[in-house]
């Protein structure tokens, strides 16, 4: 029973750390043994307490100094689960400086809760199925493949020089996670 | 031979008036949970954990099943005599040797009582014991990973009944042998078993990491032995074992080993055979046991022959064996939490005899003997006796403790699990069991430190306890409510093949403890690949084994070419997975074994004949990703003697 305690209290944290800007509390999350606890986990695997395992996708962005606006993002739409999926996913990732440079007021805006899904669509905008390190987008970009993205779209990869772009956005890092790829861009891609 | 048959008929006959007359009520399983709050009691929630592991044989299924209580949902089931194709356990290269014995390969036994590693008296959470009992075997189960770690064959052994329990520091895992035998074998006439045949007792030690070494045997006459468990306290050093038969009778048991009034409890002094070992007081003899080892390190299982072992004779042994007369053959053989009670479950008696451990040393220094069997003094049954619980039920069979000097004890015959008081035999409370209760287990009743919050008992009938499934049903486990002065019955669920015995802990002594993951850099595999750019396939021969990865979502390579009719292929998948909760698995059309089931960061290796020309496919089985459907590749068989060069490649590279 104590380590049951013990177990939810680090759950609720967890949901304190990684929900804040959103209506969910820790002490909601405490009332699990009740119907009310089957719905209060909107963060799904994200609340999983794992050590063990390399770091997931979400776990390394966290840890990012350079993607604190994209992580910030991810929380507002709500969709850390998908970084912390089974996946595969690779998921370019744009440092700040790249929400930076899109018009004054644009991440302000799509922060907004009503602004949620939009935003939800342009990340997922930034995720594709597959494992796709520098190799492999080169291997892309040579065969003429385009990337099957997770909201639907398809980007198309290119080369220059040695240098790999993704709808424009040039790879400037990637990191292996345990559930797939991050490929560290400079620009922010948006919809067409 | 006539009153004997007669008396068992009356036997029955009072069985069934017993039960008739109220010891077993419907109501326990129809209503019980609406007229209490016993569905909150086994309700966990979804997401939370329950507070025990119970660990609950498998019987027949030759395996370990792990449960969660209160809830009674089922966790794994460990493979441990049985081959399991859905784990590849037995199947797979690395874990064939896992199951070779003297006989060579045994993929089958009937698991009996698990029994959980101690320190100091009190469960430790480190491995968990289970007995083999037709092809006598011992195995450990490695609670860090929940797989099997360690067989040991056990020699001059047949029917290892009376296993596989621990001493209070783990110092052995006993094993003592259900048939007398020759030893050693030879060609013999059956009807000069009496005074020929013998029955081993082996004390297995157990090392620091776990491995197991059997230590010694000692002879002893040719009964039967039935269970046991170890002195705890001021009874550690000793073991105590029930017995039947024995009058030594090898035909119609059921009535030629019910004749004599009284079998024995033998007490053996462990610490004694220590020191008869360390005074050269042995004899080596020739045997023949497998010792089966695995491996974290190299995912792979080896297997030794041993060819000796050292016997301790009681004859020239003195002060190593006594016998406690103990009324009509008694199976369950239990020592309470203080060692000072040792309970004799006779089968066949009407009464529940209890010893005392005080008055044994007692009976021993003042030589109380009357008379000795095989050299083996026996001690005065009066001069033992602790007590005597009067007419509990019919049929006992096995009793465990709480921590609050209660006994609880099993009635087969009635149907029952019956609760008494240590040291004044009372009886305080009885509940019916559905049906035939064979062995109870409370989390921790082996040792020290009992947690007297739950009982499970553990039912070989269900009849019309559960939807019928035909012929074959279900077994069944119990759970009761033991925290109060009543017992409560709490709900029932049902068990994989037949549920034995058990044991049980709190979760927080194994769940904090977990391997996770297998770190890739630690793989150790002599055929790991541990990136794409180490796979390759190699022919030796008509022999080709291929270094094969995986990761979401496919394989390296996944398109082979090369491969003949005839070949002999070997498929050493490594999981490059870093990630919990992320197995793959592998299936070869037409492999004549299993599929492969891999945890991240181990290898495994699928044995595969191709029999036939053509292009055939294997894919992913687990559900691992997204894209797991995309997760497939082929193998093209070509003509024996063809000239299709080896190739192999994934996404034409």
């Amino acid at each position: 029973m104590k380590t049951k305690l013990s177990l939810l209290g680090i759950a609720g944290l967890l949901m304190v750390f990684v929900s804040c800007g959103t209506d969910q509390s820790a002490s909601s999350n405490a009332t699990a043994g009740t119907s009310e606890a089957e719905q209060n986990t909107p963060l799904g695997q994200a609340s999983v307490v794992d050590e063990a395992s390399d770091p997931n996708i979400l776990q390394v962005a966290i840890g990012s100094e350079a993607h604190s606006t994209l992580v910030a993002a991810v929380q507002a739409a709500q969709i850390e689960h998908v970084l912390v999926n089974a996946g595969p996913l690779t998921v370019f990732a744009p440092v700040n400086e790249a929400f930076d440079a899109l018009p004054e007021g644009t991440v302000e805006n799509l922060l907004k809760p009503e602004n949620k899904a939009t935003l939800a669509g342009i990340l997922t905008g930034h995720a594709a199925p597959g494992s796709f390190d520098v190799e492999g987008l080169k291997k892309e970009a040579r065969k003429g493949r385009k990337l099957y993205m997770a909201d639907g779209s398809y980007l198309e990869v290119t080369t220059e020089g040695e240098d790999v772009l993704v709808a424009g956005a040039k790879v400037i890092a990637t990191i292996q996670t345990s559930n797939g790829i991050i490929n560290v861009v400079d620009k922010v891609i948006l919809p067409e | 031979m006539k009153k004997t048959v007669f008396s068992i008929t009356a036997f029955a006959i009072s069985a069934a008036m017993l039960v008739g007359c109220g010891g077993a009520k419907k109501e326990g399983g129809k209503k019980g949970a609406l007229s209490g709050s016993n569905a909150e009691k086994v309700y966990v929630a979804p997401g939370e954990h329950d507070e025990f592991y119970a660990f609950i044989s498998g019987g027949f299924s030759g395996q370990l099943a792990v449960y969660g209580l209160p809830s009674g949902r089922l966790f794994k089931v460990i493979p441990i005599f049985s081959q399991d194709a859905e784990k590849a356990y037995g199947y797979n290269e690395e874990t064939k040797p896992m199951l070779e014995t003297s006989y060579g390969f045994v993929p089958w036994d009937d698991a009996h009582h698990p029994d959980l590693s101690q320190t100091k008296g009190e469960i430790d959470g480190r491995w968990c014991f289970i007995n083999g009992n037709n092809t006598p075997r011992i195995a450990r189960v490695d609670l860090k990973t929940f797989e099997t770690a360690e067989i040991l064959e056990i020699p001059n052994s047949a029917g290892n009944h009376s296993s596989s329990f621990v001493t209070e520091n783990t110092e052995y895992v006993v094993a003592g042998t259900r048939f007398s035998v020759p030893v050693p074998q030879r060609d013999m006439p059956i009807s000069e078993y009496k005074g020929n045949f013998k029955g081993a007792l082996s004390f297995i030690s157990v090392g620091n990491e776990g491995e197991m070494d059997l230590s010694f045997q000692i002879l002893m006459p040719g009964f039967d032995y039935d269970l046991a468990h170890p002195g705890r306290g001021a009874s550690h050093g000793w073991f105590f074992f029930t017995t039947y038969n024995s009058e030594e009778a090898n035909s119609l048991l059921e009535v030629n080993a019910s004749q004599n009034d009284k079998d024995f409890i033998a007490a053996i002094n462990w610490k004694k055979a220590e020191e008869y070992i360390a005074a050269g007081k042995f004899t080596t003899v020739p045997a023949e046991y497998a010792h089966n080892v695995y491996s974290d390190r190299t995912h792979s299982a080896t297997s030794t022959m041993k060819k000796e072992v050292r016997v301790l004779n009681p004859a020239d042994c003195p002060g190593l064996v006594y016998f406690l007369p103990t009324p009509k053959s008694p199976h369950g053989c239990d020592v309470d939490p203080s060692g000072e009670y040792i309970v004799g479950n006779g089968k066949l008696s009407a009464n529940l005899t209890v010893h005392s451990f005080t008055k044994m040393l007692d009976a021993i220094k003042n030589e109380k003997f009357d008379g000795e069997a095989y050299g083996i003094p026996i001690l005065k049954f009066e001069d033992v006796l602790a007590g005597t619980v009067v007419q509990p039920g019919l049929g006992p069979l096995h009793t465990e403790f709480d921590d609050k000097g209660n006994a609880y004890t099993t009635f087969f015959i009635s149907s029952e699990v019956v609760k008494w008081k240590l040291g004044t035999w009372e009886v305080l409370d009885r509940k019916p069991t559905y049906y035939s209760v064979g062995h109870l287990m409370i989390p921790g009743g082996n040792s020290q430190k009992p947690w007297g919050k739950y009982l499970v008992a553990m039912n070989k009938i269900t009849k019309d306890r559960y939807l019928p499934t035909g012929p074959e049903l279900c077994q069944s486990a119990q759970l009761y409510d033991i925290s109060g002065d009543k017992m409560e019955l709490l709900s029932d669920f049902p068990t994989i093949g037949e549920p034995h015995y058990a044991a049980a802990c709190p979760a927080d002594l194994i769940a904090p403890n977990q391997t996770k993951i297998y770190k890739l850099e630690d793989n150790q595999h002599p055929y790991v690949a541990k990136s794409e750019k180490e796979t390759k396939v190699v022919r030796e021969g008509n022999v080709v084994h291929v270094y094969m990865t995986m990761i979401r979502s496919h394989f390296a390579p996944d398109n082979i070419e090369g491969i003949k009719v005839g070949d002999k292929v070997y498929f050493h998948v490594t999981n490059l997975e870093q990630d919990y909760d992320v197995p793959h698995g592998f299936a070869m059309i037409g492999a004549n074994n299993s599929e492969l089931l891999i945890m991240p960061g181990q290898t495994e290796t699928l044995f595969w004949e191709p029999k036939q020309v053509g292009v055939w496919p294997m894919y992913c089985t687990d559900f691992c990703s997204a894209l797991h459907q995309e997760m497939q590749g082929y193998v093209r068989v070509s003509p024996a003697g063809s000239s299709t060069a080896l190739s192999w490649s994934l996404d034409g590279e």
